[in-house]
């Protein structure tokens, strides 16, 4: 790590992860299941977001991004290691400890298709997260669903609809719509646009800009291409094999960097110009 | 799937286009509402129920399947006003030694021979319809009519019975995973080792002679709960494992997580996340059981396992129909008939209802009608 925690803000990090760690049991037995193996998804990572920055978590599929936010998030029970959330700690927390904490702590998923629940209408799926957290009701939770459906470019009128009516780019905002509900301090976004067509991710990218400079919010985006992960964050963070191999400002990891695997994800994206993308391949391969 | 886009800067919106697209370019949400305001049911799309009801109105077998049952249901429901009205006579009352005054001819009910009289149609006004029902003479029609009562009402009733415990333990088991999916799976399996013939023989004997007391309740040995419960339980793995199994790949889905993510409680997950998503394959569980009960009622009352004497149901009769099978082969004919038609009703209006539920067999349905392009293509 080149640059201390807490850089310019008061109080320390919102989000401060510690030797996270999370391992899958491989079992088997023919009674009794003994645990014969693990996979090691997460391995000991050590990562800290800023409150309004936007940290960018690139790597190759399987590298540990998505578990790493599901942890994080306690989606998924971290095998050891601290999450400290405003200074507070909040790994190993009950799921009831963990509610009020959900309002603070959103995320938006991959897949646009399985993540809306087929059978619930939109108004029901974006303001379910009011009425769990009696926040409002009736008329009033229509309203500001309403309102919710607009700021994201959606109508008000989609309230009634379900979500097989919808494109792959509207369901992305539907579910942005749900995460931000509650007007939450830090949003994962895990892998948002990879789903979608080129033409979509760029809308999708810019509302989510749109709603952070709105919202002021806090992102962790995870992402495999690097590219899109440059253009939206501050700083970035390099995973491979479950850890985190390389991080630091983006531009700087971007235009220098030190560690092999990021020289190669940085080598992996593609450029419009062929004459450029040969001189680079031969930069690469030289170097 | 349709492209996603035209040109940057507008997603092409699959249902009639409102809101989306006018957001994206800025008019606002004032402009969208001009275009069409078509919330919920009423647009072509509609919701997954509205598609399934739409694929249904074009199944005109399983329509007419549905209406042969519907039928059924309410010759039986009327079954004390054809006793009261038109026979006269009740469904256990005797006529051994009475006679029939048919224009100005008297037939004996019951012959000295034994032989019941057979069926009048109206030539007595209504009585013995169908003829008696061998040396006790009592009248075939109303019995049958009585009888339909009670299979139908075992066969319903367990179902429910067997739907209510299915998805209990199928959620339990499938959404809690660990030892609570241990518990039940294995005693499922208990259950699902036993034939259920066998199984219902032996409890239906077990019952049928001591009758049932559980704490308060306590069923006569002679009460219809008894085969309704023993078919309802038995039947109950049949169900609750292709539901877990459901549940366990549903769990997985994104949407759960994002459940979890804002803080929905276990209870929330199972009923308004999960519940909704497994509704159309308990639907068509439900239906198909309901004809799967009716049998094994009619096994168990043909084998005196099931509805007791002198109550009747179509098993009972087929039973007592079969002690004079050379004489009267009529008397077995008849409820034979009235469980082949229920059942065969009931199962191609299920079967009916998975095509028009099932989205995976949407493919085979669309085949089976011989058009490529549907008229509604929900995704």
């Amino acid at each position: 790590m080149s640059d201390g925690a807490s850089t310019g803000t008061a109080g320390g990090p919102l989000l401060e992860v510690t030797d996270l760690v999370k391992h899958f049991p491989i079992k088997s037995g023919l009674l009794v299941d003994r645990e014969v193996d693990q996979v090691r998804a997460v391995d000991g990572i050590s990562f800290y977001v800023n409150k309004g920055e936007t940290l960018g978590l690139v790597g190759e599929s399987g590298s540990g991004k998505s578990t790493a936010c599901r942890a994080v998030l306690q989606l998924l029970k971290p095998t050891s290691g601290s999450v400290k959330f405003e200074g507070r700690e909040i790994a190993g927390l009950s799921r009831r400890e963990l509610r009020p904490l959900r309002r603070e702590m959103q995320m938006i998923f991959q897949d646009p298709y399985a993540s809306l629940n087929p059978r619930k209408r939109i108004g029901q799926i974006v303001g379910d997260q009011l009425k769990i957290q009696k926040v409002a009701s009736g008329k009033e939770l229509r309203t500001q669903v309403e309102g919710l459906l607009e700021r994201v470019g959606l109508s008000p009128e989609h309230y009634n609809r379900f979500p097989h009516e919808f494109s792959g780019g509207q369901r992305q905002r539907i579910g942005i719509a749900r995460a931000l509900a509650l007007g939450p301090k830090l949003v994962f976004c895990d892998e948002p646009v990879s789903a979608l067509d080129v033409s979509i991710q760029a809308q999708i990218v810019n509302l989510l800009d749109d709603l952070q400079d709105e919202m002021g919010l806090t992102y962790v985006f995870v992402a495999h291409d690097i590219g899109v992960v440059r253009h939206i964050s501050d700083r970035i963070a390099v995973m491979n094999h479950g850890k985190i191999v390389e991080t630091g400002d983006a531009d700087q990891v971007c235009e220098h960097p030190r560690d092999d695997y990021t020289k190669k994800l940085l080598a992996a994206v593609p450029i419009p110009d062929p004459r450029e993308s040969r001189a680079r391949r031969e930069r690469t391969t030289a170097g | 799937m349709p492209p996603e886009s035209e040109n940057p800067g507008t997603e092409a919106p699959i249902p009639i286009g409102t809101g989306a697209l006018d957001a994206d370019l800025g008019i606002g949400p004032d402009g969208a509402g001009v275009v069409e305001a078509a919330p919920g049911e009423a647009g072509p799309g509609g919701g997954p129920w509205a598609v399934a009801w739409r694929r249904l109105r074009r199944n005109k077998v399983a329509l007419f399947s549905l209406a042969v049952f519907l039928l059924i249901v309410i010759c039986c429901l009327l079954a004390p006003v054809w006793a009261n009205q038109v026979a006269h006579t009740g469904p256990n009352t005797t006529h051994t030694l009475e006679k029939l005054h048919v224009g100005g001819e008297v037939r004996e009910v019951v012959e000295p021979s034994g032989k019941a009289i057979g069926p009048q149609w109206f030539e007595a006004g209504g009585k013995f319809f169908l003829g008696a029902d061998g040396h006790l003479g009592r009248d075939e029609m109303v019995r049958l009519l009585y009888g339909g009562r009670s299979s139908l009402f075992i066969g319903i009733v367990a179902a429910l019975i067997t739907t209510i415990l299915a998805v209990t333990f199928a959620l339990l088991a499938g959404y809690y995973g660990g030892w609570p999916d241990t518990i039940i799976s294995r005693a499922m399996d208990v259950i699902w080792a036993f034939p259920v013939v066998l199984l219902g023989i032996s409890l239906g004997i077990v019952l049928a002679v001591g009758g049932l007391v559980i704490g308060p309740i306590h069923l006569k040995s002679s009460s219809l709960w008894i085969p309704t419960l023993i078919i309802g339980v038995v039947y109950t793995p049949y169900m609750a494992r292709p539901l877990r199994g459901e549940i366990l790949a549903l769990r997985e889905k994104e949407f759960i997580e994002a459940a979890i993510a804002q803080g929905a409680s276990g209870f929330r997950i199972m009923f308004v996340e999960l519940l909704p998503n497994l509704l159309s394959t308990i639907i068509v569980f439900f239906t198909l059981n309901i004809a799967n009960n009716m049998l094994l009622e009619a096994v168990l009352s043909y084998l005196g396992a099931g509805v007791q004497p002198p109550s009747s149901s179509w098993g009972t009769m087929i039973s007592e129909g079969f002690q004079a099978l050379y004489s009267q082969p009529i008397l077995t004919i008849i409820p034979g008939t009235a469980i082949l038609l229920t059942v065969l009703s009931v199962n191609v209006f299920g079967d009916g209802l998975r095509d028009a539920l099932d989205p995976k067999s949407k493919v085979r349905f669309e085949a089976r009608a011989g058009t490529a392009a549907e008229m509604d293509n929900p995704i």
